[in-house]
């Protein structure tokens, strides 16, 4: 026994047992929680992302998660739909409100970026974000550098124009194919 | 079995070891990696080491438990084994009930894992000593690394932000009004000045070792 294998590594046998029971009991009893904070953080950013929204209702649209915004009455007043894709560091992960018939933007956030902290992570502010609120939803965007004039214009954030770039080009590929796939409205 | 070896240091002396003498940050210049990457505010520097204060404790403390049972060559598995699991609890913990924390240390929670000031903790005393002298020895040093944590975050975040606790308190310490004659550091933000700031403290905290060891 003593110098078989089961003698040498019984301890760590019983605690990887004893570790793993912990770690689904941790799991179980926080997942829900968990799961819980991130479909919060979506929902409550609807709101704010489709004017006139008082919550979401998730609905699959050609496989892909996307909710419905509708009013306090349960009328439908637009889309919220998830997109991600690679930014500067890491992956990018988007809500983008759109109106009822996805012809026009109407609020942007992000929900999970790793941005360099100061430079790339200002996406995340309203200032940025605002720049696509109210553009049509028909046309690609195009980031420019300076004062953005004219329609379809996003101004890159200063010292971020990779991430500028990424946010716009995850924008412009997701609303492109919900507006490809979406339902009518009821 | 002695519980405790004549030349094995007290629990007391274990405690205040960690605290200054043996400081994790600024003496034994173990666990960097967090140290220069969570140190852009207070929030997140003070989250990442009661996280670190978490894990130690409770591996120092298991560790302590069952060392007559570890094997020389089989040690080092069962120390990361121990470690890992309490990482990930302490990760699930952070993801329920501070979300938002948990977004912004993203990826610096798990790699704890890999922090070597847990690991030399159990290699050095816990799996030598007993358990009180363990869980001190894991309070001294996760409070001297929380600490050191703080004070470099302290002159980042009102030199890169203009704030302290800016995000849960809301402190501003340069006035909002400053920004006519004060622009934010923003090279403190980035990892450039996680450097600048740890070689800055660490000369100040190695020429005042000095100066009391000439004074001696």
């Amino acid at each position: 026994m003593k110098g078989s294998y089961i003698g040498q590594a019984w301890l760590a046998i019983v605690l990887a047992s004893a570790f793993g029971a912990a770690l689904a009991g941790v799991h179980a009893g926080l997942g829900p929680r968990i799961a819980a904070n991130r479909l919060n953080d979506t929902l409550s950013q609807i709101p704010a992302l489709v004017p006139g929204a008082a919550r979401g209702e998730a609905v699959e649209v050609a496989g892909r998660l996307v909710y419905r915004a509708v009013d306090a009455a349960g009328a439908p007043v637009g889309w919220v739909v998830p997109a991600n894709g690679q930014g500067f560091a890491d992956r990018i992960e988007l809500l983008i409100g759109l109106d009822r018939d996805a012809a026009r933007i109407t609020g942007l956030y992000v929900l999970q970026q790793n941005e360099t902290p100061g430079l790339g992570n200002r996406v995340t502010e309203e200032a940025f974000r605002n720049r696509f609120r109210d553009q049509a939803a028909g046309a690609p965007l195009r980031v420019v550098k300076g004062r953005a004039g004219g329609a379809g214009e996003i101004e890159a954030v200063t010292g971020a124009t990779v991430s500028s770039d990424s946010v716009t080009a995850i924008v412009n590929g997701a609303v492109d194919r919900f507006r490809r796939e979406k339902p009518g409205m009821p | 079995m002695s519980e405790r070896k004549s030349d094995g240091p007290t629990p007391m002396e274990r405690f205040i070891g960690g605290l200054l003498p043996e400081n994790p940050v600024y003496r034994q210049i173990l666990g960097i990696c967090p140290t220069l990457a969570v140190t852009n505010t207070m929030e997140g520097a003070l989250t990442m080491g009661l996280a670190a204060a978490f894990v130690l404790l409770c591996s120092n403390v298991l560790i302590s438990l069952i060392r007559p049972l570890l094997k020389p060559h089989l040690r080092i598995l069962i120390f990361t084994l121990t470690i890992a699991t309490f990482v990930t609890i302490a990760d699930r913990v952070l993801a329920a009930y501070l979300y938002d924390m948990s977004k912004q240390l993203g990826p610096y929670i798990p790699l704890i894992i890999v922090n070597c000031i847990i690991i030399a903790r159990c290699e050095i005393c816990a799996s030598k000593q007993s358990v009180g002298t363990a869980a001190a020895d894991a309070l001294g040093q996760s409070l001297g690394f929380t600490l050191g944590l703080m004070s470099i975050a302290t002159v980042r975040e009102i030199l890169g932000f203009g704030t302290w606790f800016g995000r849960w308190l809301g402190w501003r310490v340069i006035p909002e009004m400053a920004p006519a004659h004060w622009s934010n550091w923003v090279v403190m933000i980035l990892p450039p000045g996680a450097f600048l700031t740890l070689g800055l403290l660490l000369g100040v905290f190695n020429a005042l070792t000095a100066k009391k060891e000439k004074a001696a």
